[in-house]
């Protein structure tokens, strides 16, 4: 074991790790943000899309140690510093882009990297850059809406086909 | 996963002191390493992480070749190689989905010579050089089968050049759950002849079809290649696809990147 210190969310963080230890698992187990979920654990699903030196990666599949004086953003740091929920956390509540939740931290956190490299995405940009988030409940055309509605943008004519 | 030490070196030198050590290997992006790791199909007892040494990250071109550093990921040749060499910004830009894109290298893709990686059939139709902390390897001597490449034992991939053709392209026909290619076809056309590189297909690995390279240097479009055809011996089989489909898929992909090059 040996210590590890980043900053998450904004704040200095830091623990004990294995050099076998997951970045998913350092931050939901060492430092309790259990917002960033494990769906598959074989870096397909994109349940634990996080932010490393402002570049989403799969949590799962890196170590902590790799993060290791890096800058981490989890879900739980995506809301406004009044507590009230972001554009893109609004739009997945406004246009009902989740179903069970599960996959939604790392749809979030997708989509957040998404905008920031790209603003105003077109609706098959948004689903291509969806390719490594999986939503079980197949609730892709709501969420795909909440993505375009979050980059202020027309939504009305994107319907389930 | 089986325990190991994590070292993070800063140059190329104190990375291959750190992987002298019995059972160390190098760590690119750890997108295929760590998954290999958890179903405990790899158990190295030291990993070297090569995303800390700045002098193997990044892209130049000079003189028509593109140099890429070994610890640079797909996410950076998308962006940085589009200008000078649309083919290989384009393949890179389709490996895996946005997330492993930001983490998995160029180095550990060829070092692992997936048969179903999309690079290796980059830096075979290219004509490249795999530069290590000990030598040149010429692309044609690099691969030497599935999983097998002439790297030895410790040897690290600091640097990749590409010799960047006038045109090219990258067609994969994707598997759509784990997004490898059933068959990727990247062909080159370049100033004196055609080369043309196929990964996905072949129990061998990556390799050349030399019939299509022929046919497409003296003529390059589509239906120069229309009268050949790829035997299915020693293609891979699976639930995926037959030998016969990946076979048939490999001049369909063909001739869609020759008429797709740029």
């Amino acid at each position: 074991m040996s210590k590890i210190s980043m900053t998450v969310n904004g704040k200095p963080a830091s623990g004990e790790a294995e050099g076998r230890t997951l970045l998913v698992e350092f931050l939901r187990g060492e430092l309790g943000l259990t917002g960033t979920h494990v769906g598959c654990d074989t870096s397909q699903c994109g349940a634990c899309v996080v932010h490393v030196n402002g570049e989403a990666v799969k949590a799962c599949t890196m170590f902590a140690g790799e993060a290791d004086g890096a800058e981490v953003t989890t879900i739980e740091g995506m809301a406004n510093p009044d507590g009230s929920l972001n554009a893109i956390q609004q739009a997945f509540q406004d246009h009902h882009g989740l179903q069970c939740g599960f996959c939604t931290p790392g749809m979030v956190m997708s989509a957040a990297a998404l905008l920031k490299d790209n603003p105003k995405p077109s609706e098959a940009e948004v689903r291509d850059y969806l390719e490594g988030n999986i939503c079980r409940c197949t609730g892709y055309h709501n969420i795909v809406k909440a993505i375009m509605a979050a980059s202020g943008q027309d939504v009305t004519a994107i319907a389930a086909e | 996963m089986y325990d190991f030490e994590l070292v993070k070196p800063k140059s190329v030198d104190e990375a291959v002191s750190a992987l002298a050590a019995e059972d160390a290997q190098p760590l690119g992006g750890g997108q295929t390493l760590i998954p290999t790791m958890k179903q405990r199909l790899a158990a190295p007892a030291v990993l070297v992480s090569t995303h800390d040494i700045d002098g193997m990250k990044g892209v130049s071109t000079d003189g028509g070749v593109m140099t890429v550093g070994g610890a640079t990921t797909h996410g950076t040749v998308a962006k940085e190689a589009a200008s000078a060499f649309p083919g290989l910004a384009g393949l890179a830009a389709k490996i895996g989905d946005p997330a492993v894109r930001n983490r998995g290298t160029i180095g550990g893709s060829l070092a692992n010579n997936d048969p179903a990686a999309c690079y290796p059939a980059a830096l075979l139709a290219a004509g490249g050089t795999v530069v290590t902390n000990a030598r040149e390897i010429a692309a044609d001597d690099f691969f030497e089968g599935m999983f097998t490449t002439a790297l030895e034992e410790g040897e690290l991939i600091t640097v990749v050049k590409f010799n960047i053709p006038e045109k090219s392209n990258y067609q994969k026909f994707e598997q759509p759950a784990s997004r490898f290619p059933l068959v990727g076809v990247f062909v080159a056309k370049h100033s004196d002849e055609v080369r043309v590189g196929v990964t996905g297909a072949s129990e061998d690995g990556v390799f050349r079809w030399t019939e299509a390279e022929q046919a497409l240097s003296s003529n390059f479009s589509a239906e120069a290649i229309s009268g050949l055809t790829v035997s299915a011996d020693g293609m891979i089989g699976d639930l995926h696809g037959t030998p016969d489909y990946r076979a048939h898929l490999v001049k369909v992909m063909t001739g869609r990147a020759v008429s797709a090059a740029e």
